[in-house]
Formats: C-alpha cells, sequence, structure tokens
C-alpha cells in the first residue's frame, strides 16, 4: 500500500508497510500513480506514452528504474506478511499506565467538557482520599507484571483540587519503587488556576510532565474557559504557567494543551497567541462533540480546517526561520524510529494497559468512559476486573478494525480513539471518520514538514 | 545514487517488529492530548 501526496511543492511517496518515506520528483510522482506492485524492470510501453505529454521518455525510464528498484529493496509496495496479528493482541497484558481522577470537582465551567464540568455526569462532586490512591497504586503495581515503567497522570476535574492526595501518592509510590523494581513517571493535567508558588516547586520537582490547559488568545479561552464564577480564566493561570514553566528545566517536558472549536477555525492564531506568550511546546487539538452544541465541528469545516493546517505549517516554518520556532504535538513524528510496529498496531493501550480510577475507586477503560457503567471495569475494593471487557479492547487494533486494514493512515493514528469511536457512533470500533480526516490532514502536514527540513527546504 | 527519488528514513517497520512490543514506552494519551490518538510522534524507549 502506498499514499502519495504533494504539499507546497513537495512530492511524498509513503510506503505504508515499510514505513519508507521518499520525497520524489515530478516524473517518479506521476508514475507513481500508475504503477503497480510486482513491477517489471523495464518501463511498459503504455505507461511511457500515457505520460509522454509531459515527461521525457528518458525521465521516465529513469525514475521509473528508481522506483523499481526501491520495490526490490523493500521500500516500496512492501507487504505486511511480517506482522503475526495474532502474537499482537495482548491478553491479560499488565496495566502500567493510571488515569488517576484525584478529583471529581473542577473550578472551571469549559463548555465542552467531557467531563460535565468535572462530575462526569455522576452528579456528585468529590475528591480522591489517599486511601484510593493509595489502593490504586498498589493495583497498577500489581498488574504491571514485569513492566517496569508505570505512569500515573493525575487528573480530573482539577486534580489541584486534591492537591494533599497528588503529593501523598507520589510519595507513596516513591517510597516502595526500589522494594518494587518500578519507575514511576507522573504527569498533571491542570488548568492552572489553583497554581501557587509551593506547588509550582513540586510539579516541576515531581512532574515528569505537566500538561497546561489554554485554548489561545484571551477572547477564546474566556469564552470557552470561565471559571465557576463565570469571570475569564485567561489573566490568572497565563502568569502561573509563564511562572511555571521558566522555572522547569529545559530537559522536562510539559505542553500548553488547548482546543480548538467551530468558534475559532482560525486555529493558528491560537497556537501562535500561546507561542507569543513564550511557550513552545503546544497541542491544540479539535473538539470531540456532539452535533448541535453550537461549537461543535462537522464535515463542512473540513476544508477550512485543513487549510488551517497548512497555514499553521507555513508559519511554524518562518518562525523557525526567524529563531522563534515551537512544537506542535500533532505536527511532530519521527521518520527515523518512533514507537515499534506492535506500539503502531495497537494504540494507546485503553483498557487493557491503560486504566482510568476515578475517587470511589472505580475501574473504567479510560478517562473518557468514565460514567458509562457498561464500560466499569472494575473497582479497587473488591478487585474485581472485567477481562471480557478488557479484552474487546485488547483485540482491537488497525488489522482487526475493517475501516482500518486499508486506511494509509494506521501505523501512525493507530486505529484513532475508542471513546471518540463510543462518543459519536455508539461502539468503539467503528472509527469517527471526522476525527480519521482530520488525523490524516494533520498526518500529511508532519510528515511534509519532516521532508521538508530534511531536503533543506 | 538516485537523482528522481530521495528516501527520507532507512528503518523500516519490519525490523521494529521483531524487537518490539515490550510495553515499557509512553501510553500515547498520556502525553498531552487526552482527546486524540496519536501514535507516530511517540518515542521508543529503546531509543531514548
Amino acid at each position: 500500500m502506498i499514499h502519495r501526496f504533494s504539499m507546497k511543492g513537495v512530492n511524498i511517496l509513503m510506503d505504508i508497510n515499510s514505513g519508507s518515506v521518499h520525497v520524489v520528483d515530478d516524473a517518479a510522482y506521476a508514475l507513481s500513480a500508475v504503477v503497480a506492485p510486482g513491477m517489471t524492470e523495464e518501463c511498459p510501453e503504455d505507461i511511457l506514452r500515457s505520460l509522454s505529454d509531459q515527461f521525457t521518455s528518458e525521465q521516465l525510464c529513469e525514475a521509473y528504474r528508481e522506483l523499481y528498484e526501491l520495490e526490490q529493496a523493500g521500500y516500496l509496495f512492501a507487504d505486511d506478511e511480517y506482522i503475526n496479528i495474532a502474537a499482537a493482541i495482548p491478553t491479560g497484558a499488565p496495566i502500567k499506565a493510571l488515569c488517576l481522577h484525584v478529583s471529581h470537582d473542577c473550578n472551571l465551567r469549559c463548555k465542552y467538557c467531557f467531563a460535565d464540568t468535572g462530575d462526569f455526569g455522576m452528579g456528585r462532586r468529590m475528591t480522591m482520599g489517599f486511601d484510593v490512591a493509595k489502593k490504586a497504586i498498589d493495583f497498577v503495581v500489581e498488574k504491571s507484571g514485569a513492566r517496569r515503567n508505570i505512569e500515573i497522570d493525575f487528573f480530573g476535574g482539577e486534580p489541584l483540587m486534591a492537591w494533599e492526595t497528588v503529593q501523598k501518592t507520589v510519595a507513596y509510590a516513591r517510597s516502595i519503587e526500589q522494594e518494587k523494581n518500578k519507575k514511576f513517571r507522573f504527569t498533571i493535567t491542570t488548568n492552572g488556576l489553583l497554581l501557587d508558588d509551593e506547588k509550582i516547586d513540586y510539579i516541576n520537582e515531581n512532574m515528569d510532565n505537566c500538561v497546561l490547559s489554554l485554548d489561545g488568545r484571551k477572547c477564546i479561552n474566556d469564552e470557552m474557559r470561565p471559571t465557576a464564577g463565570g469571570c475569564g480564566s485567561y489573566d490568572i493561570i497565563v502568569p502561573k504557567f509563564k511562572k511555571l514553566v521558566a522555572q522547569r528545566g529545559k530537559d522536562r517536558d510539559y505542553y500548553v494543551r488547548g482546543t480548538f472549536t467551530s468558534k475559532n477555525l482560525d486555529f493558528t492564531n491560537d497556537v501562535l497567541s500561546i507561542a507569543d506568550e513564550g511557550f513552545d511546546q503546544l497541542s491544540v487539538e479539535p473538539v470531540t462533540s456532539e452535533p448541535g452544541t453550537g461549537y461543535d465541528l462537522s464535515e463542512k469545516d473540513l476544508p477550512r480546517i485543513n487549510e488551517e493546517y497548512e497555514k499553521l505549517v507555513d508559519v511554524m516554518q518562518q518562525r523557525k526561520k526567524d529563531g522563534k520556532g515551537f512544537h506542535f504535538f500533532h505536527f511532530m513524528v519521527d521518520l527515523q524510529q518512533g514507537p515499534c510496529v506492535i506500539k503502531r498496531l495497537r494504540g494507546c493501550g485503553a483498557g487493557y494497559e491503560y486504566v482510568a480510577v476515578t475517587p470511589d475507586g472505580e475501574i473504567y477503560p479510560c478517562h473518557q468512559f468514565v460514567g458509562h457503567p457498561e464500560f466499569l471495569l472494575g473497582t479497587l475494593d473488591d478487585g474485581a476486573f472485567d477481562m471480557e471487557i478488557s479484552d474487546h479492547f485488547s483485540r482491537l487494533n488497525v488489522c482487526t478494525r475493517p475501516k482500518c486494514k486499508d486506511c494509509w493512515a494506521k501505523f501512525y493514528c493507530s486505529g484513532g480513539c475508542a471513546a471518540a469511536n463510543f462518543n459519536m457512533n455508539g461502539d468503539i470500533e467503528t472509527p469517527y471518520e471526522m476525527g480519521c480526516e482530520l488525523q490524516k490532514k494533520r498526518l500529511e502536514c508532519a510528515i511534509y514538514l519532516k521532508a521538508a527540513e530534511m531536503i533543506g527546504e | 545514487m538516485m537523482t528522481h527519488i530521495k528516501t527520507l528514513n532507512s528503518c523500516t517497520f519490519k525490523e521494529t517488529a521483531a524487537k518490539g512490543g515490550c510495553g515499557e514506552c509512553q501510553t500515547s494519551c498520556q502525553s498531552a492530548c487526552k482527546t486524540s490518538c496519536t501514535v507516530a510522534n511517540q518515542k521508543c524507549e529503546h531509543d531514548k
């Protein structure tokens, strides 16, 4: 399987099963549209004739020969027979990542919140006590088997509302690391409202990554992310985020993460607004929302969003040239290595490697399934864990999802988000097609950016 | 030496099939997104 696209004058030819990416000239690009696997050594006459009005015979024969060599070397039209799909499906896989919902309460009232402004539709605002958090740590240590690296994301609601639990949980996990031969990596995802100097110091010292929520321009952020009292949050949080990032070591990850909706399809301006505040690790993502909210994205928005992604590409290239470059999470791709193909098949691991734990100890496949009783995997109290639900998630991969099997993006998106699929289509297997289209556009932009960098454009 | 094609990466997925799947790398949704799955920008634990 191949995927070919041209962006800003650069022709890109991707061989999906090998992972090879080629930049090709116009002759090779035109040929790539008409050649098929099992190429003959010499360019067939009918192909030469069909392109003779655009290229000389010599150009076509040369370019054809190079494509032929790529195929012979396994970098074009590679098969996927090397993938042992059965072996790639984990059963009873070790759980090694927790989204710890230390707070089902929030001090913001974001309009698009999938957590229903903090309580996940459960009708109770609550924070997690340390007793529950400790059980969660013990649970993941036990379930992680031989896996050494364990990730804990303090999430909510707003996790700073359960600050004591956060600190006690980190201390407890650290205290058992050596004995249990585990390495804990902590992340916190916060809206920043309750940040103060003490919390900033603590986060920078203890959190391997922190995700700081901000939607971009003040007017956009304040419209979508008001406080519980109805005020804008921008002026409160941005100085705190700046302080946190300024004091964070250069080697420590962070992301300023925002959401765009149909109200700001010109989201490049929001990305730039965040960059202009001095942040250089950014993520701004499309909202996933039911139709009719007034801010949802629909297929009619696709051309505009795609245009905006290309605009963002231009702006990022210019900023880089000006020495003011920044990283945009969804345009990052590692062509040399990146994750192994097994990881690319499976994706996020929700439900079998990665689970979410609520303040009262309920376990769900991920943070987005919290509050959906049909996905309740178990509880920390009784130790129950529904392997039937877990196995359903673990069997999902890009080879078993019919719509993913023949998609060129499958090894880059890994089948997408099961929760988005569920929320938009009612089942976890059928891809959310709008999400797929956006993902594919972002991937093309990411691969173009990398290609342009590598060929010196 | 190719004149019409520049191949950007020499590493192929096939090579990673043999040695991959250790599961020690970061869970993709824990990195920054939380609402969409993007795996290709993750790092291999053995490549850090």
